[in-house]
C-alpha cells in the first residue's frame, strides 16, 4: 500500500512584511516516518508545511520529495495528501463521494473507487456514516474523513495542520492514536504540526521544535524530554521548575545536590538558571524540613506539589497522587532533586 | 400560565394573518386591475382577446411589430447579462477573497458604485463608450448586456460574496487543490455547488433587472420590452399592460422557482 519517500527541506526562508516566518529551515524526513513539528503560534511550523504543501511559496530553498526538487510544482501535482484544521470537507457530497474525490480526478472508474473509498471509510473506523454528510457527522467523524480522503489515493507524503486542535479533549486522544495506527499500516511519510507537545511526543518518530522559523532540535520524543538541547526546549516541552544554582566544571549545584549538565561543553562556571523537570523533584513530610507546601493540583493518578523554599524559590514536584494525604498545604516538607541531567541558562 | 400563553399565541396569530392579508391586498390589487383592464371588451363585456393575441405569437409578432422585437432582445439580453455577469463575478469574488482579501472592501465600494450613479447620468456617460461599442461589433440591441452587467453589479456582487461568507471557501479550495484538482475544477466541481443558492440569486436579480430596464436602453436608442411597452402604450394600452403584467408575473415566478429549489436542496440534505 506504501509508496513512501523521503523528504527533505534546504534552507527554507519566507519572509511576510518584515517578519521572518522561516529562516533557513533544514528538514529531512525518512520514508515512512512521522515527524511532528512543535512549536508556539509564529514559530513557522504552519509556514513550513504550507509551503511543502505547496499551498505558500518559498521565498528560497529547495524541496524535495524523493530525488525530485518540487519548489515549482504546483499544489495540485505535489501528490501529497492533506488534513487541515479546519473542517475542510465539501459540504456538498457525502462522506464517501468526498473520499472518492481525489480517485476521481485521478480518473479511477467508477466502481473500484467506490470500493476504495468505503474501504478508506472502514480503516478510519467511520463505515457505517459512508452515505452521511459532512454537516451530520460530529468534528471527529469530519476528521477521520477527512484523513481517509487525505490517504485514498495513496498520496507520496501525507501533512496534518493541526487536525485535533478543534476538537475535545477525549476525542482528541484517541484520534491521535488512531492517526498513528493508520500511519504505520498505510506507512506513509508524514509531517504533523502541532502545539501541542502531549500530541507531539504521543505520536512522533521524531519531534522537531521550531523557535523563530528555525529548528531548534529534532530528535526521538525521549531526546527532546530528556536532553533538551536548549533551555528554550526545556522550557517548551514540559514543564520546568527555574532553580538557581552554580555550575563547577561539569556539574551544577542545585539546591545543595550536585546534577549532571545536559551539554556541559557550552557552559562556564559561574551563577545559572536550572531548568529541573517537576518529575525529578520529590518533596517528603519532614517537620525539620525548610519549605513548606503552599498548593497541591490532583491530576488523576499523579499530582504536582508546589513548595515554598525560605528564599521565596517556588519548586513544583510531582508525585504519585498516592502520596497527597501526607502534603497538605502548610506541611514543613524536604526538597529532594534526583540527579538527572538538567540544561542551564544565564541567572 | 397556560391559557396567558394561549391567548397571546392566538393574538399573534390574529396579527400575522392581518399583517398578510393587508400586504396580499397592496400588492395583488394593482396586479387584478391590470388583469380587469387587459380584459375589458367592448360595452364594458369581458373579454380574452388580448391574452389570445399575447400568446398566439406568430400573431402577436404580426399585430406589434415593436413588441416582438423587444421581447426577442429582451430574452438575449437577459441571457447575455446572466452568463456575462457570472462568468466575470464568480472568479473574480473568488479569486478576491482567496489571494487578495486586502483588496476586498475596495471592491466592495466599486461594485456599489452603479448603485450611487442615477441611470440618467450612466448614459452621458456610456453614450461616447457606445460609440466604440458600435464600432467593434455594431449597434444591436444586445450590446446593452454590458451596460446592464454594470448595473447588475451591486446586487450580484452582494448576492455571490454572502453566498461566499457562509463557507470556508479556502480552506475548501485549498484541500481540493491538494487533492490533485486545477482552479478550473476547484471552481467548477468544490465552490460553485455550494454557493449555488448565491448564484441563483445574482442570476435572478440580474433578469429582474434585466427585464424592468428602460431609461438606458430608450436614452441609447436601443430596443427592449420596457421601451416597446412604452411605445406600445401609446397606440395599443391593453397590449402594453398585459405585456407588463406577464413580466410582472414571470418575475413571481422566477422568484417562487429560487426559493423553492433553495428549500429543496436543504430538505434533501438534512434528511438524507
Amino acid at each position: 500500500m506504501s509508496n513512501s519517500v523521503g523528504v527533505r527541506l534546504d534552507g527554507l526562508r519566507r519572509q511576510f512584511g518584515g517578519v521572518h516566518a522561516l529562516d533557513g529551515l533544514d528538514l529531512d524526513m525518512a520514508p515512512g516516518e512521522l515527524v511532528a513539528l512543535l512549536g508556539p503560534s509564529g514559530c513557522g511550523k504552519t509556514t513550513a508545511l504550507r509551503i511543502l504543501a505547496g499551498l505558500e511559496d518559498a521565498d528560497s530553498g529547495r524541496i524535495m520529495v524523493g530525488d525530485k526538487d518540487v519548489a515549482n510544482v504546483p499544489a495540485n501535482r505535489r501528490d501529497m495528501g492533506m488534513v487541515f484544521q479546519a473542517y475542510s470537507l465539501f459540504p456538498h457530497l457525502t462522506a464517501v463521494e468526498n473520499v472518492e474525490f481525489g480517485l476521481r480526478l485521478r480518473r479511477q472508474n467508477a466502481a473500484t473507487r467506490r470500493q476504495r473509498a468505503r474501504d478508506m471509510l472502514e480503516l478510519v473506523g467511520i463505515g457505517a456514516h459512508a452515505d452521511r454528510y459532512p454537516q451530520q457527522m460530529s468534528g471527529g467523524q469530519q476528521q477521520r474523513v477527512a484523513l481517509a480522503r487525505a490517504l485514498a489515493f495513496q498520496p507520496q507524503v501525507l501533512l496534518l495542520d493541526e487536525p485535533l486542535s478543534a476538537l475535545d479533549a477525549k476525542v482528541r486522544v484517541q484520534l491521535r492514536e488512531e492517526i498513528r495506527r493508520i500511519q504505520l499500516e498505510v506507512g506513509t511519510t508524514t509531517l504533523f504540526v502541532t502545539h501541542d507537545q502531549e500530541e507531539a511526543l504521543a505520536i512522533a518518530d521524531r519531534v522537531g521544535v521550531m523557535r523563530a522559523g528555525r529548528l531548534e532540535q529534532i530528535g526521538s520524543p525521549e531526546d527532546i524530554y530528556r536532553s533538551p538541547a536548549t533551555p528554550f526546549v526545556a522550557e517548551f516541552v514540559g514543564l520546568s521548575n527555574r532553580l538557581p544554582g552554580r555550575v563547577t566544571g561539569d556539574v551544577v549545584e542545585v539546591l545543595d545536590t550536585k546534577l549532571p549538565l545536559v551539554d556541559a561543553a557550552t557552559v562556564h562556571n559561574g551563577a545559572v538558571t536550572a531548568l529541573v523537570r517537576p518529575e525529578s523533584v520529590d518533596v517528603t513530610a519532614d517537620p525539620a524540613g525548610t519549605g513548606r507546601v503552599v498548593a497541591v493540583s490532583f491530576l488523576g493518578p499523579t499530582a504536582r506539589v508546589t513548595a515554598a523554599l525560605p528564599d521565596e524559590t517556588i519548586v513544583v514536584a510531582q508525585l504519585a497522587s498516592a502520596r497527597l494525604p501526607d502534603l497538605p498545604p502548610g506541611t514543613a516538607v524536604r526538597v529532594i532533586l534526583r540527579p538527572v541531567p538538567v540544561v542551564v541558562t544565564a541567572a | 400560565m397556560a391559557g396567558l400563553r394561549k391567548r397571546r399565541a392566538r393574538r399573534q396569530r390574529v396579527l400575522r394573518w392581518i399583517v398578510v392579508t393587508v400586504l396580499a391586498v397592496l400588492f395583488v390589487l394593482p396586479l387584478f386591475a391590470m388583469l380587469e383592464f387587459t380584459t375589458r371588451g367592448p360595452g364594458d363585456s369581458l373579454s380574452w382577446e388580448t391574452w389570445r393575441v399575447f400568446f398566439d405569437w406568430p400573431a402577436l409578432g404580426e399585430a406589434y411589430p415593436i413588441l416582438w422585437t423587444g421581447m426577442k432582445a429582451s430574452f438575449w439580453l437577459v441571457l447575455l447579462s446572466v452568463a456575462l455577469t457570472l462568468v466575470l463575478l464568480v472568479p473574480t469574488v473568488v479569486w478576491v477573497r482567496l489571494r487578495l482579501p486586502r483588496i476586498r472592501r475596495l471592491v466592495e465600494f466599486i461594485s456599489l458604485l452603479p448603485l450611487t450613479v442615477p441611470a440618467i447620468v450612466l448614459v452621458v456617460g456610456l453614450a461616447p463608450v457606445y460609440a466604440w461599442v458600435v464600432y467593434f461589433v455594431g449597434g444591436s440591441s444586445w450590446t446593452l448586456m454590458f451596460a446592464y452587467t454594470i448595473l447588475a453589479l451591486p446586487f450580484a456582487y452582494r448576492a455571490i460574496d454572502a453566498g461566499l461568507s457562509a463557507i470556508d471557501v479556502r480552506t475548501l479550495s485549498e484541500a481540493a487543490r491538494s487533492l490533485g484538482s486545477s482552479w478550473a475544477t476547484v471552481m467548477w466541481r468544490v465552490v460553485l455547488p455550494n454557493i449555488r443558492s448565491a448564484v441563483l440569486s445574482a442570476a435572478f436579480l440580474t433578469v429582474a433587472l434585466v427585464l424592468g430596464e428602460f431609461t438606458i436602453a430608450s436614452l441609447l436608442n436601443r430596443d427592449n420590452i420596457q421601451v416597446a411597452i412604452n411605445q406600445l402604450g401609446k397606440s395599443s394600452a391593453q397590449m402594453s399592460v398585459a405585456v407588463s403584467l406577464a413580466a410582472l408575473v414571470l418575475a413571481f415566478v422566477l422568484l417562487f422557482l429560487l426559493s423553492f429549489a433553495g428549500r429543496r436542496r436543504h430538505r434533501e440534505r438534512k434528511t438524507s
